[in-house]
């Protein structure tokens, strides 16, 4: 007996939260992601990334707006598209954000920070009168609801494991990117010596138009996939923001295991705490815990050896 | 020329600290209403942030996005000894417990936490109002100045500890208030802090103190500190070479700026009568640094015009276009990177600072040209 519970009973609360823990550990890795690539290669902190990831859900429920009223035969795919979709619209506006704003800041890091916080305030209100102040949700195909009985207690959601299937498709297709291709070898180039890279004939000011574009699409995926498991509303992307640039940081910059690991790390920790003490607790305890570690360890938890 | 800037300066300095002077203490307080200067007092007191933020970023290079922390906590000092105050046991006489603070005895505590204790006697509340805020600045900066954490790494994790101290303070409902915050503040030692009296000279005394603080930066700005804040900003390993040890500095000036929002915190308190998370969190603490950056990141004048500016465009906007704030707000925080680096400040310092001499030759044709002024002229 644990308090006024079981052992059996114990150890399935503690499953339950450990699987709310892996779908919050799937939108930061995947939020995470897009902004540990830019963070990495450019040193560029976006913060308009949320509003990049929301712009994914948004488009996400046009899709399925549009599919409903007139292709309802692709209803039980159309997530298919909308990421597709969701991807392409981000990957624009993160490469269109790049030539007309970041491209002209990469000296004064500092300053990208404050410039796309005025970027994200601009999308905020922007969805806002578009779509509205208030939340919207998508509706789900009938077999991404309901959910698979592990055991008598333990339920998992259907669409909570298609979420994590996706990130870690994406999180392999992304390492698959950055470790096998070409283009990906000519991204490490860059950011381990950007002079160098160029010397050799690098065109670093493209591979970073892309890198920056790239990471933006990754947050358009994220704000699909968010869309099926909870609704979207112009300023959601904030909530995350501060917790998605303390699992980049604590996993040490341009690290995509790191950034992954700290994820983990952070979203487990948040939620098995959550059980126990009141939402706002665990939050608290969990972020303090990290800036407390990143007090010791400035580095983060896995480093990557730069030549600065 | 360096002989002639140094020269040139305190003058400049002089001058400009006059014409803020006068501006706030004798235009606003005979061209405004109560209802206006009160508010005006309000901007003002975000001037105190802004005028740390310039010693902070604009001359040391460390961008604070959590200067809401250090105003939040200076306002929640003073707003604690307020409600206690507020709170006597003649007061609170229907409440199951009398004598503690309202929201309190909404949320079943019982008994005044122990460390709400000092904030019964002014004297100790004053302390904790300069103390609590600059300690905790310490913290955070000895933690991360001596590892030679610095630039985004230093924003980022600001930035986090505001979001953690707003998630506390709302969470924490039976000790801080909550959202709501600490409202209903009434007397200061027994004098009525709500009638347009006490508005008014609460007004002048936050006018003072702004000037106070405002002098302080300017001499730091003019004393060797100053000079080395400036060249750790530029090269900071050329100064640590040359034998300085860079972390105290920037530890000093962050807890200065520190000191100065908390201070700003606890006139807002006073002046407005309440103190809520939402001057605590992340989107209060990165505007207060647009007032800084309006105003001119390096100049410690502009950061008050700035934060007066911004405020006030704000509540122009909020009032008559509530839609387009946002939009103007993010406009702002663009433009003033992209293309006024230097905002106010540097706008009046190549286009109207060259003019200066030429009108002033015009209205008085005879008499003497300072070298400095021909100079300006001449070029």
């Amino acid at each position: 007996m644990i308090g006024d519970y079981t052992y059996d009973q114990f150890f399935s609360i503690l499953a339950m939260q450990g699987f709310a823990g892996l779908i919050l550990f799937s939108v930061f890795v995947l939020m995470a992601l897009g902004l540990a690539i830019i963070f990495g290669q450019m040193g560029v902190i976006n913060m308009a990334h949320g509003e990049f990831m929301i712009l994914g859900a948004y488009v996400t429920w046009g899709v399925s707006l549009f599919v409903t009223s007139f292709a309802p035969a692709l209803f039980p795919i159309y997530f298919f598209f909308a990421m597709a979709l969701a991807f392409c619209a981000s990957f624009t506006l993160g490469v269109f954000v790049e030539w007309a704003m970041i491209r002209h800041l990469y000296r004064r890091p500092l300053d990208t920070l404050l410039a796309t916080w005025g970027l994200s305030l601009i999308l905020q209100q922007t969805y806002r009168s578009v779509f509205g102040a208030r939340e919207v949700g998508v509706s789900l195909p009938d077999w991404m609801m309901g959910s698979l009985p592990l055991t008598d207690i333990i339920e998992v959601p259907i669409n909570g494991l298609f979420v994590m299937a996706l990130t870690t498709i994406i999180a392999v297709a992304v390492a698959l990117l950055m470790y096998k291709s070409r283009w990906g070898k000519q991204v490490r180039a860059v950011t381990q010596n950007r002079v160098m890279a160029g010397a050799v004939g690098i065109d670093t000011k493209r591979v970073d138009r892309m890198t920056f574009g790239l990471g933006c699409g990754i947050a358009g995926i994220a704000g699909s996939a968010f869309t099926m498991i909870g609704s979207t509303g112009p300023t959601a992307g904030q909530l995350y923001i501060v917790d998605t640039f303390l699992v980049v940081v604590f996993g040490g910059a341009g690290s995509l295991i790191g950034t992954i690991a700290s994820a983990f790390a952070i979203s487990q920790a948040q939620s098995t705490m959550e059980f126990f003490l009141s939402g706002s607790m665990a939050k608290v305890l969990t972020l303090l815990t990290v800036v407390g570690i990143l007090m010791l360890r400035p580095q983060g938890l896995f480093t990557l050896k730069i030549r600065r | 020329m360096p002989a002639a800037s140094i020269t040139r300066f305190p003058r400049h300095d002089a001058i400009a600290f006059a014409v803020l002077a006068v501006l706030i203490l004798a235009v606003f307080p005979l061209a405004l209403d109560i209802f206006r200067l009160n508010l005006v007092g309000k901007y003002l007191t975000y001037a105190f942030v802004a005028v740390g933020l310039v010693l902070c970023w604009g001359y040391g290079g460390i961008l604070s996005l959590g200067q809401g922390i250090f105003f939040g906590l200076g306002g929640y000092c003073m707003a604690m000894f307020l409600k206690l105050e507020a709170s006597s046991p003649e007061n609170t006489a229907i409440q199951s417990t009398p004598g503690i603070p309202d929201f309190m005895d909404w949320n079943q505590v019982t008994e005044l936490p122990w460390w709400w204790m000092p904030f019964n006697s002014f004297p100790l509340a004053l302390i904790a109002i300069l103390l609590v805020p600059t300690a905790f600045a310490y913290l955070i900066g000895a933690a991360m100045f001596k590892r030679r954490v610095g630039g985004v790494y230093f924003a980022i994790i600001t930035q986090a500890v505001a979001a953690i101290l707003t998630i506390l303070i709302v969470g924490q409902q039976g000790y801080t208030g909550g959202i709501n915050g600490m409202t209903d503040l009434r007397t200061l030692l027994g004098w009525d802090i709500r009638t347009d009296s006490a508005k008014l000279v609460l007004y002048f005394v936050n006018a003072a103190l702004l000037l106070g603080v405002i002098l302080v930066a300017v001499l730091v700005k003019r004393s060797k500190l100053g000079r080395i804040l400036i060249a750790m900003r530029d090269k900071e390993d050329r100064v640590r070479f040359s034998g300085y040890d860079v972390a105290n500095f920037k530890i000093f000036v962050f807890c200065l700026a520190a000191a100065f929002s908390a201070i700003g915190g606890a006139m807002f308190a006073l002046q407005v009568g309440f103190m809520s998370p939402s001057f605590v969190g992340i989107v209060p603490s990165i505007e207060m640094v647009i007032f800084c950056a309006v105003g001119g990141r390096q100049s410690i004048f502009g950061a008050a015009y700035g934060a007066l500016l911004v405020s006030y465009a704000k509540t122009a906007f909020s009032e008559s276009f509530p839609e387009l704030w946002l939009f103007a707000m993010g406009g702002l925080f663009i433009a003033v990177v992209m293309a006024f680096p230097n905002g106010l400040a540097g706008i009046w310092k190549s286009h109207v600072e060259p003019l200066l001499p030429r009108l002033f030759n015009r209205l008085r044709p005879l008499p003497a040209v300072t070298p400095a002024a021909s100079e300006a002229a001449a070029e």
